[in-house]
């Protein structure tokens, strides 16, 4: 009886070939994904990672909710062209507390991974109101409403907590302060001591052309605006992040 | 039939939509609960319009359970046909979006909100009623009993799949999306999925359970193992925690690296198992059927079987080659894509060699003739996945329209073509018609979509390779030659002619969707057979 004679066995046992079946496709992702939540060589280690600040968070949602990374990547490959185009390769490290991720798989529009601190905050504004004024051969579509919606997040702390379960470090006095650091970080009369001190290299002030206003605007433009420039290359070592 | 308990739950499930749309913790979740609201209610008018209060007895409708349950299928044949040209309408309408971005409405109809629409339409609309209706069918048949769980379970997975259909495409436009491709419904609908695909999964081992064949026959292996990794890969990728339970947002279970991988573990694999598996499920079923002979090699089945869904599961780290992903994990991935060649080529051939012995029906029949190049196209589409998955080739092709191309060779050729074939099969069968409308209009179809394929593909590795190459393109003095925006601009000729090649192929969508319906109301067209051999120039005996 040759093993194919066997299979007959299989054929006539639905259990069998619905257990058979889901072992099957079980090892490949045990074998490739499980090992990355304990091999300690995954993320590397670097200097100036930290949460996104409230402002931030909620720029990055609206960047989700508006499917930005259908068109853009924020994944730099360590090739000679994209490293002299958009900046550093990117690290494992930078997108640690990023849920999801966003490192995209297509690049109609260019990669975002270092798009912070390369342009003004008025480019931006302008670029999402009318792409064509600032690069006439883009083809993204406007974003003018972003400007005349108010940021409205229901509870700030919620979004911090829910992070926080998920494994982001927020800490208790993060959490708590959550809204007044959300409405600090785009007032550029307010304080932003505290706030800076919780979230080092933030960047503060109006974003959005309307000191008045929090807007959608300005929540996404700050989250641009600090896409990237967190981790302290001085410090890093390429050879010892080679996994 | 007065369908008590499914208008019991409307009322519930529409009560409870309601309270979710008062109580909500954002707008958001408000809106896309009163959508629920009046989808539950509308259907609850529909089934109170057609419940009969004649006393019980006498005039309680007798339903036929001796035979198949063939209503269901029927209904997901229509579904098919409609999901298909909504999805292919819809990426016409992004296609343009691409070449003139004019077209973009914001914020509802901005392509980063339709193109999920889009994928999804095609994928999970158009494939997943496919799969549903073929699936319900052949494991009737093929196992020689009705489908297990009485009829309310099967119209339960057809009306739920449904529901959760609407959900996802009504929430992409309000801007409801987790951010993960070909994952976007938010947790509440991820469950709500979760829910139908186990009824699915009880309805269809139920039956196989209950069969009176002593073997379960190839076709259901297929089914079987889609239905059950997609159930696996659904919930694991899927896990997350909601920032409020009468909110829309939550936050992926997992963060950057792991959740990048986990996350094309479960987007290569909806390619393998919703877009494959569950397809070459029905390729052993219909293809044999149309040609009138059997399966080519049972041995090369049962290989190709047991290889495709082990292999297929470890190609996901392919689409995160030279990124942070850690090169062991890119290797991997990179060549277990490359020996999926051979199962995937194990399967192609034993389809085309169904067709020993009948290759004169390519000629004939139109239908045949859709099978044959569907199986041609997988057979290209799985040459050209792993040629693409070679870390050097991904080097180019990645983040360029090649990629794209790439897929729609897959979907639209392989995919479209196999669950057009399918759907020409049943639909006469299904509503006792002694054949289709025309069959000329099958052939104008298969020549439409056929022709529209070949010139979205060539126009897409065309572009892919050009974009590709401007990026990296270096002059003598060591500097980047392009700006990425004269990459873009460069693209516009072909932007334009992939529309052409799209429309083309919703052209034949629609001579589909017309030619069902006049079959379906029993109407014939007087037509001479293409490739028939006119009367009076019958060869001799």
């Amino acid at each position: 009886m040759s093993l194919m004679d066997k299979h007959q066995f299989i054929e006539r046992n639905a259990t069998l070939l619905l257990v058979g079946s889901l072992l099957v496709v079980s090892i490949g992702g045990i074998v490739e994904i499980a090992p990355l939540f304990y091999l300690e060589n995954t993320i590397e280690k670097v200097e100036g990672m930290r949460p996104y600040s409230p402002l931030e968070l909620a720029g990055r949602n609206i960047y989700i909710r508006e499917g930005c990374y259908v068109c853009h990547s924020q994944m730099i490959r360590p090739f000679r062209d994209e490293v002299e185009r958009y900046g550093h390769y990117s690290l494992a490290a930078e997108s640690m507390y990023d849920h999801p991720f966003q490192w995209g798989s297509k690049r109609t529009g260019p990669d975002l991974a270092r798009v912070g601190d390369r342009y003004s905050n008025e480019w931006h504004v302008q670029h999402l109101i009318r792409p064509r004024d600032v690069v006439p051969e883009s083809i993204m579509p406007s974003y003018a409403f972003l400007k005349e919606t108010p940021l409205k997040v229901t509870d700030v702390g919620m979004e911090l907590k829910a992070n926080a379960l998920v494994g982001v470090p927020y800490t208790q006095e993060m959490i708590d302060s959550a809204r007044a650091d959300l409405v600090a970080q785009a007032d550029p009369n307010a304080d932003t001591s505290a706030l800076l001190a919780r979230y080092p290299k933030a960047k503060v002030g109006d974003f959005d052309g309307d000191p008045t206003k929090l807007t959608e605007m300005d929540a996404l433009v700050a989250y641009l605006q600090m896409l990237g420039t967190l981790v302290d290359f001085s410090t890093y070592d390429d050879a010892t992040g080679y996994r | 039939m007065n369908n008590t308990v499914p208008i019991v739950a409307l009322t519930a499930g529409a009560f409870l939509a309601l309270l979710g749309a008062g109580f909500a913790h954002d707008d958001l979740f408000a809106a896309h609960m009163w959508v629920l609201f009046f989808t539950l209610a509308a259907s609850m008018i529909v089934l109170l319009r057609r419940v009969r209060f004649a006393p019980a007895g006498e005039a309680a409708v007798r339903v036929d359970r001796s035979g198949y349950f063939d209503e269901v299928i029927k209904y997901g044949t229509i579904a098919t046909t409609f999901w298909g040209v909504v999805g292919f309408l819809v990426g016409v309408v992004i296609a343009l979006q691409l070449a003139f971005p004019d077209l973009n409405f914001g914020p509802w109809f901005n392509f980063g909100r339709v193109r999920p629409l889009h994928t999804s339409a095609v994928i999970f609309a158009f494939g997943g009623n496919a799969l549903i209706c073929t699936s319900f069918y052949v494991v009737q048949r093929t196992c020689r009993v009705r489908l297990f769980g009485g009829d309310g379970l099967g119209w339960f997975v057809f009306w739920g799949y449904q529901l959760f259909i609407v959900m996802a495409a009504t929430g992409y436009l309000l801007g409801i999306t987790q951010g993960r491709e070909y994952a976007e419904p938010e947790w509440y609908v991820d469950l709500w999925l979760t829910v139908v695909w186990v009824a699915y999964l009880v309805a269809f081992l139920g039956t196989i359970l209950m069969r009176k064949e002593p073997h379960i026959y190839v076709a259901n292996w297929f089914y079987l193992a889609f239905i059950v990794t997609i159930a696996m890969l659904h919930v694991v990728n899927n896990l997350a925690i909601p920032v409020s339970f009468l909110g829309v947002k939550s936050y992926s279970a997992f963060s950057g690296v792991q959740d990048a991988l986990t996350q094309w573990w479960y987007g290569h694999n909806a390619v393998g198992f919703f877009l494959t598996a569950g397809f070459l499920g029905m390729m052993y079923y219909f293809v044999p059927k149309q040609a009138g002979r059997p399966v080519y090699s049972y041995r090369l089945s049962i290989i190709h079987f047991w290889a495709l869904i082990f292999m297929y599961i470890w190609a996901g780290p392919h689409h995160l080659h030279y990124t942070a992903l850690p090169d062991w994990a890119q290797t991997l991935g990179m060549v277990f894509s490359i020996m999926l060649w051979m199962p995937s080529w194990g399967g192609m051939i034993n389809g085309l060699m169904t067709l020993s012995g009948a290759w004169d029906k390519i000629r004939t029949d139109p239908i045949i003739r859709m099978m044959v190049i569907a199986i041609a196209f997988y057979g290209m589409s799985t040459f050209e996945g792993p040629m693409m998955s070679v870390k050097a080739v991904n080097s180019l092709s990645h983040y360029t329209e090649w990629t794209i191309g790439h897929v729609h060779s897959g979907a639209l050729g392989w995919v479209g073509m196999i669950s057009f074939g399918a759907v020409y099969f049943l639909v006469p069968k299904l509503w006792h018609r002694n054949r289709l409308y025309s069959l000329a209009m099958v052939n104008w179809h298969f020549w439409l979509a056929t022709l529209g394929i070949v010139v979205y593909a060539a126009v897409m590795w065309v572009a892919g390779v050009q974009q590709g190459l401007m990026w990296r393109e270096y002059d003598s003095q060591g500097f980047l030659v392009y700006s990425f925006a004269e990459a873009v601009a460069a693209m516009f000729p072909y932007y334009v002619l992939r529309a052409v090649g799209g429309l083309m192929y919703l052209a034949g969508s629609l001579i589909m969707a017309f030619n069902i319906t006049m079959t379906i109301l029993g109407y014939e067209r007087q037509e001479t057979l293409p490739g028939a051999v006119p009367a009076g120039l019958q060869p001799a005996e």
